[in-house]
């Protein structure tokens, strides 16, 4: 392995910055004669606007500007799309409301943007927000699942009957009737996967610059992936062309599929900064955020699967409701569909699956993607489903996941629900996770918590995901309404030092690092004279984000495919310069040298002499080093593992503690494995976070009870344990780097994980089934028989 | 926040004619709460009276029989305060449990106390430890002081200087937090006092409030089984999404036995 | 109102007229510049804007700027002396104690104050004192590592 290239555990290039205070989010940058701008948004959860009274607020010293939905109609502009479009099994498209940025005939729910105030401070923008009197006409509203379907439940659009945005389905409906038919036995379950809000540490900001003497804009903004806002902010809402709009997405503060979506605020200071011809900034409050960023998950299901006497997998059948909030967001129809029912079969030969589900509308905060994505819903529903069957088989749960694991000699393996797995070996992974976790030891571990008067339960799950958001025919075949490729650019400069421009977007991920690596391991240049360049569409030329764990399975490869073409070019320039042909020459550890010769010129010399071409040979090769690549991968990635948690139940009040994590997962080849711990950690974190503590709870009016981080439960230090975590590799078949990605894992497979342990610990309590989060008042609910 | 006019005086007396001179004006002490609201936009006072300046309400001492706590000392001083760990190590204890490091480090005795949240750790100390709140104008015993939900027997413009805690036999506190704010869902005090045992609940109900039957039946019998069996009515405790009455009425009981599990063993 | 609020801002007296309502974070950030302390809430839960005054960690959200006034101020920026890390931002870079970055500021103050009152915390001590730190991104295993480690070596250094 190469000192700081691929597989090292190089400690981050960006990390200075940070543990300096010399980051720059959105936040920390300030524009000359900036204004501010406050959203007045809907206290109630449908109504129609009778009235915008604005007078009092502009009357205000220091008030510049208020704008309302009209004003924004007036001015041609666009609404919000969605970047995917589903077809209900009928064949009919999805219900695909209009969706502007400022609402000017009726609010959706608690939070729609309704009018802006533009002011010459924070504070000023504050107080004339409270002067803009809106006149509502209060309608009935529907806030749940179980509201909208209710018969003759108030409407969230009128064409959408029954509040059902789509009704897909996916898999076969009469293979999997037969095998339900010939089945031995059936384990059925109910799942409620509660709605989360992703609480990214960073609070979503936007500012719009507009430079009237260029007539272009620039949109800083908190997003995964600047170049798909460019596309869609200016091509659907504000008809910018892409050459005179620039949207930069410095250091972000996280995003977990949250930053993802193109917002309203977004569209709303970029057309507001023209309106007033003035920078124009927002930043969200917390409270803000919990009403204005997407919220995820909140499925509800039932599922079904058939069993043969001996505990074989005969098929799976799963009905979903899914709730998609008042408006489509840009990835929301794709998220319990492609993302979700695709990967029901898990990591098991189930030969017949059939899953449909009704996408609906409810008068809440839109949902789109969080960590996971479809993933972690897929993977929960199916191990518990699996774990409860082993219960009532009486089989061993990890036994009964070996008995139907897809094995190692059976890839490619075609699955019922569309994907295809390219590889894997699933037992490896429990075996490697089964020995870190000290499994054959835990009823020791268990009579020693009983000695403590606590109830100790473990857990296991298994998963699989499909990641690197894909291959663009298929997407497309799938409803995306853009490709989902990427871009590297690797720029070697004059005197050797790279710049790489990527479509990857690091919010946390490290790739300034891990990318370095990549071009450290390629052209043996030194880890300090290489940068990392993202997030920024006025310097990469293109790309499409970071999402799905996709960045460096497929922005990596990319990169890696630019890196080829530096290579060849350098080789034939050195051939030029050794004089030799160009077939003889090897490139290695930043030497470019003649096969059996003791000739060589170093990569700097060869870069200098691309820039300097005085010996150079120009008739066969355009002077300078520069080459960019875009990558589209053949198939999804399919990292999976096993996680096994152990938990603690205090049986007096019901209180959950993890006390132990492993997790053995099969990422693939790992270019960090510092980072893809670290990856891991948070991962699962936010997997305990949502089987224990976090839970999105709106009343039946529709206002959020948990809007705040008082009573919206993140996971603390001291709310999880240190974690074991181990690899197991079986290198992606179809990506030159063989990875498979990791931002997602430990969120996907660790819920089940939990939850199976909380009942695994109330074994003695005949305790059949807990919904998320297993909060201790649950878990005490339970443990009295009132589950 | 909205705007508003901010002092600090040197004086109490000082600080009394602001307040008496404006309605609206509000004490700030370490601003844990008061802040918040206010950034909230749920509080808008004409007037903040920043207390850190006058002299003599941030200071600890012992009496031999009793600790006084100034109304300015911080929760990470009477944490850390060699006095009251050696008077009460029970209130040492609780004062660690409040909030977080940083709200500890500027949340104080006084405003907790002044403000009387129902789910504030203090109020249970202050009555289970039969203590004394002393303002600019009187003493209020414990048992007259919490009235309502936010409301305490203070009237407008009284400012809390102390509160004196007289030493108990034994003491502890037992705290169920809520796992977001880290506020006590449940927080119990039992106390074995000069005038015999108490127990005092905080943040299952509007205000702090004891349990005469617990108390009796420690008396009789100072053991955590004594308290099995005494049922908590839930009809009068508060019930949000983080744990209904029903919950919190069993969990004063496991706190109970808890804070007297720790004094027996 | 307009108030005068002046304090030492990382060695450096510093002075300025703010409105009453000013918070301390605001001020620091706006006026002055250092934008490394940040907030991520509204109701001190997330600790991202955790500074010390007077040599203790406060959030600086839930604090006037007036309240300030005449104190000693220490943020993030301060944290580094004359271009060398500090041994706990090193434990941070060591450890992958960071990945966004954001609550990262917050976080190290937070564990500077930790150490000062404890120079040798245990893993739970750690945890348990984080309690007001909120972090998205690590699940706070490398998190507790770092100031594990940052500690040893403030001790030894």
């Amino acid at each position: 392995m190469t000192e700081n290239g691929f597989g090292a555990a190089v400690r981050r290039k960006e990390d200075h910055r940070f543990i300096t205070g010399l980051g720059q989010f959105v936040d920390d940058i300030n524009r000359p004669h900036q204004l501010y701008a406050q959203i007045i948004r809907s206290p109630i959860a449908h109504g129609k606007i009778n009235k915008v009274d604005v007078d009092a607020a502009i009357a205000m010293s220091g008030v510049v500007a208020v704008f309302t939905g009209a004003d924004m109609a007036a001015d041609g502009v666009g609404g919000i799309p969605c970047g995917w479009g589903i077809t209900s099994k009928d064949g009919s498209p999805m219900v695909e409301p209009g969706h502007p940025p400022l609402a000017a005939e009726c609010v959706r729910y608690v939070g729609d943007q309704v009018a802006v105030v533009l002011a010459e401070t924070r504070a000023i923008a504050r107080d004339a927000a409270e002067l803009v009197d809106v006149d509502y006409a209060e309608l009935p509203s529907v806030a749940n699942l179980e509201s909208a379907s209710a018969d003759g439940a108030p409407l969230v659009w009128d064409d959408a009957k029954g509040n059902i945005c789509f009704d897909w389905e996916i898999g076969d409906k009469s293979a999997t009737d037969a095998a339900f038919a010939g089945a031995d036995q059936v384990v059925t379950i109910d799942i409620v996967n509660n709605r989360l809000i992703a609480n990214a540490i960073e609070p979503r900001a936007a500012i719009g610059d507009y430079d009237a003497g260029k007539d272009e804009y620039t949109l800083y903004t908190t997003s995964q992936n600047p170049h798909v806002i460019r596309m869609l902010m200016g091509a659907f809402v504000l008809s910018i062309p892409e050459h005179k709009l620039r949207v930069i997405a410095p250091d972000v503060g996280g995003g977990f599929g949250s930053k993802i979506c193109h917002y309203a605020e977004e569209a709303i200071v970029t057309w507001a900064s023209r309106k007033v011809n003035r920078p124009v900034k927002w930043t969200a409050d917390r409270s803000e955020s919990f009403i204005s960023d997407a919220h995820g998950r909140d499925h509800v299901s039932h599922a079904e699967l058939a069993m043969s006497k001996d505990g074989d997998f005969l098929g799976l059948r799963v009905s979903t409701r899914a709730n998609l909030g008042a408006y489509l967001s840009t990835f929301g129809p794709a998220v319990p569909t492609i993302l979700y029912a695709t990967l029901l079969a898990g990591s098991y030969k189930t030969p017949a699956i059939h899953a449909e589900v009704k996408a609906m509308f409810t008068h809440t905060v839109p949902v789109d993607s969080y960590r996971g994505a479809g993933r972690p819903e897929a993977s929960y529903l199916l191990e518990r489903l699996v774990d409860k069957a082993a219960k009532q088989t009486g089989i061993d749960p990890i036994e009964l996941r070996r008995r139907n694991f897809i094995q190692p000699e059976d890839f490619p393996y075609q699955t019922p629900v569309a994907l295809e797995y390219d590889t894997g070996d699933y037992d490896a992974a429990v075996v490697k996770a089964i020995e870190l976790a000290d499994y054959a030891n835990f009823d020791q571990r268990r009579e020693e918590s009983a000695a403590r008067g606590k109830l100790r339960g473990v857990g296991i799950s298994t998963y699989i995901e499909a990641c690197g958001i894909a291959p663009s025919n298929v997407a497309g075949a799938l409803g995306a309404r853009a490709g989902l490729y990427e871009v590297g650019t690797v720029r070697v400069n004059p005197t050797g030092s790279v710049t790489v421009l990527t479509g990857s977007h690091s919010h946390g991920q490290g790739h300034e690092t891990t990318f370095a690596q990549l071009v450290v391991e390629a052209l043996g240049v030194d880890f300090d004279n290489v940068d990392i360049v993202h997030g920024d569409t006025g310097k990469v030329p293109f790309g499409m984000g970071t999402y799905g764990s996709r960045s460096a399975a497929v922005g990596g490869v990319a990169l890696m495919n630019a890196l080829e073409k530096i290579r060849t070019k350098a080789k034939k320039i050195a051939a030029h310069l050794l004089e030799a042909s160009e077939d003889d020459i090897e490139f290695k550890d930043g030497q470019l040298s003649v096969a059996g010769t003791d000739r060589s010129v170093a990569f700097g010399d060869v870069a200098m002499a691309a820039y300097v071409p005085h010996n150079y040979p120009l008739e066969t090769l355009e002077p300078g080093l520069e080459e960019t690549a875009f990558y589209d991968p053949k198939n999804f990635t399919f990292p999976a593992g096993c996680h096994i948690c152990e938990v603690e139940v205090d049986p007096d009040t019901g209180v959950v503690q993890v006390v132990r994590f492993t997790a053995g997962d099969d990422f693939g080849r790992i270019i960090n494995p510092m980072i893809v711990d670290g990856q891991v950690h948070g991962g699962v974190t936010q997997g305990i976070g949502q089987a224990l503590y976090e839970q999105c709870v709106y009343d039946d009016s529709g206002q959020l009870l948990t809007g705040s981080m008082m009573d919206y439960c993140l996971p603390k230090a001291d709310n999880v344990p240190n974690f074991a975590v181990t690899t197991n590799v079986t290198p992606c078949t179809h990506n030159v780097l063989g990875v498979k990605g990791c931002g997602e894992a430990g969120a996907i497979g660790s819920p089940s994980a939990v939850i199976n342990a909380v009942l695994n610990a109330l074994s003695d309590y005949n305790v059949d089934d807990l919904q998320m989060p297993a909060t201790s008042e649950r878990v005490w609910q339970a443990m009295q028989g009132n589950g | 926040m909205y705007e508003f006019n901010y002092h600090r005086p040197t004086s109490l007396d000082e600080a009394r004619k602001i307040l008496g001179d404006n309605d609206e004006a509000k004490l700030l002490a370490g601003g844990m709460t008061l802040l918040p609201t206010m950034k909230m936009r749920l509080a808008s006072p004409s007037d903040l009276v920043d207390l850190s300046n006058i002299e003599g309400l941030a200071d600890i001492s012992d009496s031999g029989d009793a600790i006084e706590i100034g109304a300015m000392v911080c929760h990470a001083e009477v944490a850390a305060s060699d006095v009251v760990r050696a008077a009460i190590p029970a209130l040492s204890d609780l004062a660690d449990s409040i909030g977080d490091a940083q709200v500890r480090n500027r949340g104080t005795i006084g405003g907790s106390v002044a403000n009387s949240d129902p789910a504030a750790d203090y109020p249970a100390a202050v009555l289970g430890l039969n203590a004394v709140v002393k303002t600019d104008r009187r003493e209020i015993s414990a048992d007259d002081y919490f009235k309502a939900l936010f409301e305490t027997a203070l009237e407008p413009g009284e400012i809390v200087i102390s509160v004196r805690f007289a030493k108990p036999e034994r003491a502890a506190y037992s705290k169920f937090p809520n796992p977001a704010s880290r506020y006590a869902v449940v927080g119990v005090m039992v106390a074995e006092t000069a005038e015999g045992i108490r127990v005092a609940v905080t943040g299952a109900a509007a205000c702090a409030y004891r349990v005469t039957a617990m108390e009796d039946a420690l008396s009789k019998d100072f053991s955590a089984g004594a308290l099995e069996g005494i049922a908590v009515d839930a009809a009068d405790l508060l019930s949000d999404l983080h744990a209904s009455a029903e919950y919190r009425a069993h969990l004063v009981g496991v706190m109970a036995r808890r804070a007297v599990r720790q004094l027996i063993a | 109102m307009s108030i005068n609020v002046s304090f030492t801002l990382n060695g450096e007296a510093v002075s300025a007229h703010v409105a009453s309502r000013t918070l301390l974070v605001e001020m620091i950030r706006e006026r002055f510049g250092r934008t490394g302390t940040h907030v991520g809430c509204d109701t001190s839960q997330c600790g991202a804007c955790v500074i010390h005054v007077d040599g203790r960690s406060v959030k600086s959200c839930t604090m006037l700027a007036a309240q300030a006034d005449g104190t000693e101020i220490v943020t993030i920026e301060g944290v580094a002396k004359n271009g060398q890390l500090h041994p706990m931002q090193e434990a941070f870079r060591e450890h992958h104690g960071l990945q966004c970055g954001f609550c990262t500021p917050g976080m190290i103050m937070s564990a500077l104050d930790l150490v000062k009152q404890n120079p040798d915390p245990s893993e739970k001590e750690i945890r348990e004192w984080l309690e007001g730190n909120l972090c998205r991104c690590t699940g706070y295993h490398n998190i507790v590592r770092a100031i594990k480690a940052g500690a040893d070596s403030m001790r030894v250094g």
